[in-house]
Formats: structure tokens, sequence, C-alpha cells
């Protein structure tokens, strides 16, 4: 069939999709089975083609941050920005978006993709820059093991055709660089050795006990000049050394794992406008404000509600650490849900240690594990106020209770989706800068 | 703690290192913080390949891994499997999931066909399956109906004189046939149910600390602990889909 009329028929089929309130990757779906080659014509197209983001934690927050820098560096840049990770949803916006002869008004295409998707994705497409953020245990019931992953991300960067931006304090991110091809540069992106303690490897990790002997080690590399590390933080000023001068940033992101995410976006971002200076890219960072559910806040009274999206260990630590980092008096909120989308294994839970949160006490486990998780914290000495697996009762006998304080809810996927909803919806909320 | 503990328990952690992937920490610490409100000093051991074995043990507890982390404990368990398998004619009590339950076994032979040998404590042989048997599971046993959580492509056949842990009510067990789950030996026990495993079983991890104390003090006084949110916990868990 001419491209021509598999496009048209693909955009009426997603407006009768939104018509029905049905979903909208059906005519992707469609698409990809009637041309294999669409995806490939679609991105191949773009002049500055496609920027891959892969790795377990930070996909969307990190593809928000080199969109939005590449943008106020004028590209028109197309995004999957529902973070939906299947090619077909890929697919679908494209659809959407390109004209009746397949053009699309964009430069450069910036995607995130699990590991599992990136691989079937660089069948069809080759990107030419890809950025590896972590390999973490995640949702072990979903995606299996880590050298399995790990696997999984060297067809990924095998199939990169210009350049790589890796981890460089991640063991596993790091020896990507020996499947790269034999013209594609490798650019890492890391902590300095001052705050690498702050994001310690899943091995380093063990709960409420010493461990013996095991030093964090870290391959010596010098910083160069396409490199770029997170130096230091207070707050949200931030320090980052870019090649090897040093610049100052104050970001409306939260948390420090996403100032090093951001050090990973500025590393990719520099790949595409070498001639842009490091303090125009730097002004671009500071307008980012948090990607859907990862850190946003809502006002309740003049007082901000974080949402934390907490998926597996890892995630779940950086996000205590960053809590205790920042030191104010909050109302802390765990609502556990275990859909598909969530995890439904518990066991990931007890990789993680609370014991941060003992002091201040957590004032409601919810979700519909929640009595998983005030297990959990009853394990670790931590007291737990209030158990309610219904998160609409939970969230406002939690604001009723709390209202003239700032309040951290730590949430799984599912219950993130959920609690928004009612945060804006029913409470009116608005959103907070 | 307003009186002296009643004695101190050593616990044995097998290969926290490589054998850690599944949240098995929860059955190491449930142990230990259990031991602690029963009024018992939980001393906690870590055994990493090369070192010396302890002579000296109360439980010993191991989780499971992946392939490459079997490979690699893979010698060091041979090396001390006599002194394993005498600590449980000494009746200590063990709890060893997924990958170490493979390895307490007689061999594992993986997807690649290589045979991984074990100390032969159960009468057992895995083999890596196409299928992976993942999932909410629900067991019968001695100790009550155990609530876990399965994720293993190795499919384990028990010899016929061997015990298994329990029966399979809801799930897939040690190969999806047979309906056993893991395997029982004097007070050795192996499974395929994380959770983790103890958290939310506390009978069966009271069991284990009984055994425990008995081997080193000779009788356990036990206080009596508040299992609520566990009790719950079983009660959804039981409900959620497979």
């Amino acid at each position: 069939m001419p491209r021509k009329h598999s496009i048209a028929i693909g955009k009426a089929l997603r407006r009768i999709a939104r018509l029905r309130g049905g979903g909208s990757a059906l005519p992707g779906l469609f698409i990809e089975r009637l041309e294999p080659g669409f995806l490939k014509d679609a991105l191949e197209g773009l002049e500055h083609g496609v920027i891959l983001v892969s790795g377990t934690n930070g996909k969307t927050t990190t593809t928000k941050m080199v969109s939005e820098i590449l943008q106020a560096a004028g590209l028109r840049v197309f995004s999957n920005k529902t973070g939906s990770n299947f090619t077909r949803g890929i697919v679908s916006a494209l659809i959407e978006e390109m004209d009746r002869d397949g053009k699309l008004p964009y430069d450069i295409a910036v995607l995130e993709l699990d590991e599992a998707h990136a691989v079937h994705f660089v069948k069809q497409v080759q990107p030419r820059v890809s950025l590896f953020l972590n390999v973490m245990r995640d949702q072990l019931d979903r995606f299996g093991e880590i050298d399995h992953t790990a696997r999984l991300l060297s067809v990924v960067a095998g199939a990169t055709t210009e350049a790589v931006v890796l981890n460089r304090d991640d063991p596993l991110i790091r020896s990507l660089a020996g499947n790269v091809g034999k013209n594609v540069s490798v650019h890492y992106f890391g902590a300095h050795s001052n705050i690498l303690h702050l994001f310690p490897s899943d091995d380093l990790l063990q709960a409420a006990t010493k461990r013996s002997g095991i030093k964090q080690k870290r391959a010596p590399t010098e910083q160069r000049s396409g490199d770029v590390e997170l130096a230091a933080f207070k707050g949200q000023l931030v320090a980052y050394h870019i090649g090897k001068k040093l610049y100052k940033a104050e970001l409306k992101l939260n948390g420090f794992y996403n100032y090093l995410n951001a050090a990973a976006a500025l590393a990719t971002v520099r790949i595409f406008r070498p001639k842009t200076s490091a303090d125009a890219l730097l002004r671009a960072l500071e307008k980012v404000e948090p990607a859907f559910g990862r850190g946003e806040r809502v006002l309740h009274h003049g007082k901000p509600i974080e949402f934390v999206l907490v998926k597996n260990p890892a995630g779940f630590r950086l996000a205590l650490a960053s809590a205790k980092q920042a030191k104010t008096s909050e109302v802390t909120m765990i609502a556990i849900n275990d859909d598909f989308a969530d995890g439904r294994d518990m066991s990931w839970l007890w990789d993680v240690d609370f014991g941060s949160l003992r002091d201040a006490g957590v004032q409601c486990a919810s979700g519909m594990r929640a009595y998983d998780m005030a297990l959990r914290l009853q394990y670790d000495n931590v007291t737990v106020s209030e158990i309610e697996t219904d998160l609409a009762k939970a969230f406002k006998s939690l604001l009723n209770k709390n209202s003239g304080q700032p309040m951290r809810v730590y949430c799984t996927y599912t219950a993130m989706l959920k609690l928004r909803a009612i945060a804006q919806k029913s409470l009116g909320m608005e959103r907070a800068i | 703690m307003s009186t002296s503990p009643k004695g101190q328990i050593r616990i044995l952690y097998l290969y926290p290192n490589e054998m850690n992937i599944y949240g098995d920490w929860g059955n190491v610490l449930t142990l230990a913080r259990r031991l602690q409100w029963h009024g018992y000093e939980p001393k906690i051991m870590q055994h990493h390949p090369g070192k010396a074995f302890p002579k000296d043990v109360d439980i010993i507890v191991g989780g499971g891994g992946q392939d490459s982390g079997q490979l690699a404990v893979e010698a060091d368990l041979l090396k001390n499997g006599v002194a394993i398998k005498s600590f449980a004619e000494d009746n200590v009590p063990m709890l060893v999931v997924c990958g170490l339950y493979q390895l307490f076994g007689r061999s594992f032979k993986t997807s690649d066909k290589k045979i991984i040998k074990g100390i032969s404590l159960f009468a057992a042989e895995t083999h890596a399956g196409d299928k992976r048997l993942i999932g909410n599971t629900i067991i019968d046993t001695p100790f009550g109906e155990i609530i876990g959580y399965e994720n293993h492509s190795g499919k384990t056949i028990l010899d016929s004189k061997q015990a298994s842990f329990g029966t399979v009510k809801k799930g897939a067990g040690n190969n999806g046939g047979d309906k056993t789950e893991g395997a029982a030996y004097k007070n050795v026990y192996g499974t395929y149910l994380h959770g983790s495993l103890l958290p939310k079983n506390p009978v069966f991890a009271d069991h284990l600390i009984k055994k425990a104390v008995e081997h080193r003090l000779g009788e356990f006084e036990p206080n009596i602990i508040d299992d609520l949110f566990a009790d719950k916990a079983r009660a959804i868990a039981k409900r959620r889909p497979r």
C-alpha cells in the first residue's frame, strides 16, 4: 500500500480511538503490521536523527531534560512524552504529528525506551546517540536478571552510530564502551569522588548491617572535554565540571539523583550543540520542571506535597537519602500497589533500608499492599501511624490531619497515577513550581 | 533493653554479595529482629567465598542469585559441603532460597548445559526449564500455610525418598508438575519462595528460631510478638492474582 494511504488510515484510526476514549497505541499496532519500515522511514528522515535514552532509573526525567535543553538551543524535538516505551506507542505518536506525506516537523527525536523495547527499536532504527543511565535491580518479576539486562543494553550500544554517553560510576554501564563500533565516540557522566557515596551500587546494599571490607571501586578516569561531572550541590544549587571547567546552576528539579541525571543530559546535548556555550545550556537546564509523577509538587494550603515515584530498591534508596539530605520536617506517606505496572512481587521492599525514617516515623502506609509496607517498617523499627489500603481515604485523611506541613509521598507507579489524579481533581490542587 | 539478653544466637548469612539479588536479606533481618523481640541477641556473620567457614553457628541462611552468582560460589560451597552437612546432622536449622536451594541438591544443569555441582544435602536435581515459573504462591506445610512469591526457571525434581517443604495450593512449586515445593531434611529447608519468605510467615520464622536457640541453649523461651501486620499482609497476599 502506498505510504500516503497507510498514513491516512493511521490518522483516521487515531481519531476514532480518541472519540471512543480508547487506547492510542492501536493505530501504531496497525501501521507496524502494515508497514514494517514505517518507523525507520519516519525517523531516519530527521536531520539530526535519534537520541535513545535507556537504563533502569531516570529515563523520563532525563529525556525531558535533553528535549528541553535542545529546544532552548533551537532544535524542534520529538519525544515520547507519555513515556510509552512500546514502539507502537511511538509509531502512534508519529502518525499524529506527521503531515499527509509523512514528513515530521522536527529536527531530532529523543526517545526513552527500557532495555527490552530498546533492542526491538534498534532492529528498525539505529540511534545516532544512545545515553545509558544505570542498570539496577528492577522489578525482577518483569525484567529478569541484571546480567540479561546488561546484555540487552550491549546490543543497543552496538547499534548506535555516532556516540554513546555512559555512567562512569556504574560498572555494567561503563563496560558498554567495549560494545560500540570503531568510529563511535564514548562520553562519560559521573559524580565527583566526594559525593560518590550518595550513589551506592546495588552490591553495596546491606540494610542495617555493616558491610565487611567492600569499598566501592571506580575505574580511574580523567575528566575529558566531552565529559560532565556532578561536582557538588547544596539544596537546588548545583555545580558541574563540564570538560575541565566548573559551572554553577540553580535547578527547579530536586533530588540529587536528578542532578546526576542532569549531568547525563548535559553530556548528551553537547554532542549535538558543541558550539553552544556551557552557560547557555545550564540556563536552559535551570528552566526544566519535574516530569509527570517524578518529584512533581502540588500545593495544599500553601504547603508543598511532593510525589516521589519508587520502582526498585536503588530508586527508593536514593529517594530516601535525598529526603534525608533536605532535612525538612515533613509528613511521610508510602503508597505501595502491586498492579502489573508496579510489579507484583513485594520482595524488593526488603532491599531498601528505611532507617532514615525512624526519627520522624511514617504517618501513613497505603495502597493495596499497605500491610506489606507496614510489616517492612516494623522490622526496621519505624513506627507507622495509620494504615489504610484505600488511597483516596488515606490521602484525604492525612491532609486533614496535617494541613500545616509539607508532605512527601513515596508511591509505586499506579498509586502515583491515582494520587496525582485525586490531588488535581477532587482537591483542586495546582501545580507548584 | 531493660533485661539482659537470654543468650547470643549466631546467624550465618551465606554469600551476601553473590546471592543477594532477591530481597532475601529480609529473611536474615526477620530472624535477627525476632530474636531481639524474643529477648535474645542475634549475631550476624557473613560467609564469603574463600573465607574460612565458621566452626560455631546456630542458624544458616542463604538466598538467590543469578546464574553468574551460582558459578562464583560453587567451588567454595563444595569445599564447605562436609561442614554444612555436619551442622545439618547436628540439627542446626537452615533456610536456603532459590539458587542456594538448588546448590544444596546434587546438581544444577544450566540452560547452556553446564553442570554446577551441589553439596547433595537434599536428594534432588535441578535443570533449567524453558518457561519461567513466576507469581504469588501458597503452599501447605507442617507450619501452616506458607505465602510467598516464586520466580525461577530452574525445575527441581526430588528423589522419591526426599521430603518436600510443602504441597502447592496455588502456584508451580518445584517443577510445575508434581505439586511439591522445596525440600526438607532434619531442620534444613530449601524453597523457591521469596516475598521475602520469613516476614509474612512468622510461625515458620519462629520455628527456625526455636531450633537455633535449642541448639545453643537447650530451651527456647519465647516472648509474645505482635504479628498483626503479618496476618493482615497474608490475608491480602492470598487474594492477589497469580
